[in-house]
């Protein structure tokens, strides 16, 4: 093909390539961040048009079907030993929060001093405890300040668990751990966000590689 | 110190209708099976609308859309890596799943630029009114484009037509399809910003 590579962006973004054209840009797409970002954008427009086809409401069958064949997969989420569904009894989450308030408390009121990073941020105007998926609790307040405790395996060699900050389809890396820790997370949780966990390579990454395996409710 | 012994832990309330899209797909992708649920009474309306107008076809528009909406039970956690929002993510999932199937069918696409059906079977006057006002805020943000323009992306996305049978079909050299979807798009995206069309629930 002769023409820019670039000029199949708007096309490639409203689905009118066929299957060769499609190949030939996303390998340009790879390596291209102006058309990632142009991409993305364009996107957006292009979905935009789905709401000028709103039509007639689909028949409530097709929600059970999809909840259905939902159901029955296998769900698409990395292996991890001993992993409880994140869904686990509120009951349960409950009371492994109270058993983190407690510790934390009876643990802070034995060292005075310290700088228990929950403490601290239990300490503040608002400040509430939100259950980690069955494995741990986050201390949020509303000015954005947040830690975690996480009870959890040590991570497999050449592994870490890496927290990030999730909002709006972002995630933004929040630290690393290996084992079951307790700590402060070093950027701000905004309303609206959700804490994750992700188990990565050693070092840590920039972006999730896979979905989170504990989150959060969204923070309000 | 010791009050805190006696800070309530508030049971994480599962409040899905106050979460964001985003934190729902997140949820999704840690096999949620309600939030999964929770998206589709935001967008399975809007979904089965698109397929429908590009499959013509209520049996096969259920199709897209339950195989949409699979895929994002199935790669919800592909979503984090996204720079996009759900709902461009979900929709960009659901026209991909029809326009797919609408070529596997060889659905003849003989009148594609023929308006949708009007709404029928409201569920609440209050679903009906934000999503009228988003399709006329489309509509609307269309009839400004050049006829052009607007006749290669309604064909192109509505009609599930690729940018060569575009060509074809106009009797326009390829390189002419491509500028008017590409200035078409990038100028119904500036207009949908203007008009603050938020790709997302009421």
């Amino acid at each position: 093909m002769a023409s820019e590579p670039h000029d199949l962006v708007a096309a490639y973004a409203m689905d009118a390539l066929d299957a060769d054209e499609e190949r030939e840009f996303e390998r340009h797409l790879a390596s291209c961040e102006r058309c990632r970002e142009e991409l993305a954008s364009l996107r957006e427009a292009a979905a935009g048009l789905a709401y000028g086809a709103v039509g007639p409401t689909p028949p409530p069958e097709l929600k059970q079907r999809i909840l259905a064949e939902a159901k029955a997969e296998r769900p698409n989420v990395i292996p991890f030993p001993q992993r409880r569904r994140w869904t686990a009894p509120i009951a349960a989450a409950a009371a492994l929060a109270a058993a983190f308030a407690l510790g934390v408390g009876v643990w802070a009121t034995a060292h005075p001093k310290s700088s228990d990073p929950l403490a601290a941020v239990l300490a503040k105007p608002g400040a509430k405890v939100v259950a980690l998926g069955g494995k741990g609790t986050m201390a949020w307040a509303p000015d954005g300040s947040a830690a975690l405790a996480l009870t959890v395996p040590r991570a497999p060699e050449g592994k870490t668990y890496e927290a990030w900050v999730i909002r709006n389809g972002k995630a933004a890396p929040a630290g690393l751990f290996s084992s079951s820790a307790v700590f402060r997370i070093d950027r701000p949780v905004p309303r609206g966000a959700v804490v994750g966990v992700t188990l990565e390579r050693a070092g840590g990454v920039n972006a999730p590689t896979s979905a989170p395996f504990l989150a959060t409710e969204a923070v309000s | 110190m010791t009050a805190l012994v006696t800070v309530p832990p508030p049971p994480a309330s599962r409040d899905l209708a106050r979460m964001s899209d985003e934190a729902l797909l997140s949820l999704v992708a840690s096999s949620d099976e309600d939030a999964l649920a929770a998206l589709y009474d935001r967008f399975g309306r809007i979904a089965y609308g698109l397929a429908l107008r590009i499959l013509r076809d209520p049996a096969l528009a259920q199709d897209a859309v339950q195989e949409a909406f699979l895929g994002v039970w199935r790669n919800a956690d592909r979503f984090l890596a996204e720079r996009a929002k759900a709902s461009t993510w979900i929709l960009t999932l659901v026209h991909r799943r029809a326009v797919d199937l609408v070529r596997r069918e060889d659905i003849r696409r003989g009148e594609p630029l023929e308006r949708a059906p009007e709404p029928a079977d409201p569920r609440t006057a209050e679903d009906e009114a934000s999503l009228g006002f988003q399709r006329r805020l489309v509509q609307e943000a269309l009839s400004q484009l050049s006829p052009e323009q607007r006749e290669a992306l309604e064909l192109g996305y509505y009609g599930g037509l690729t940018q060569s049978e575009l060509a074809e079909r106009l009797g326009q050299p390829l390189g002419t399809i491509k500028s008017r979807m590409f200035t078409g798009l990038s100028r119904l995206r500036d207009l949908l910003d203007e008009a603050g069309l938020e790709g997302s629930y009421p």
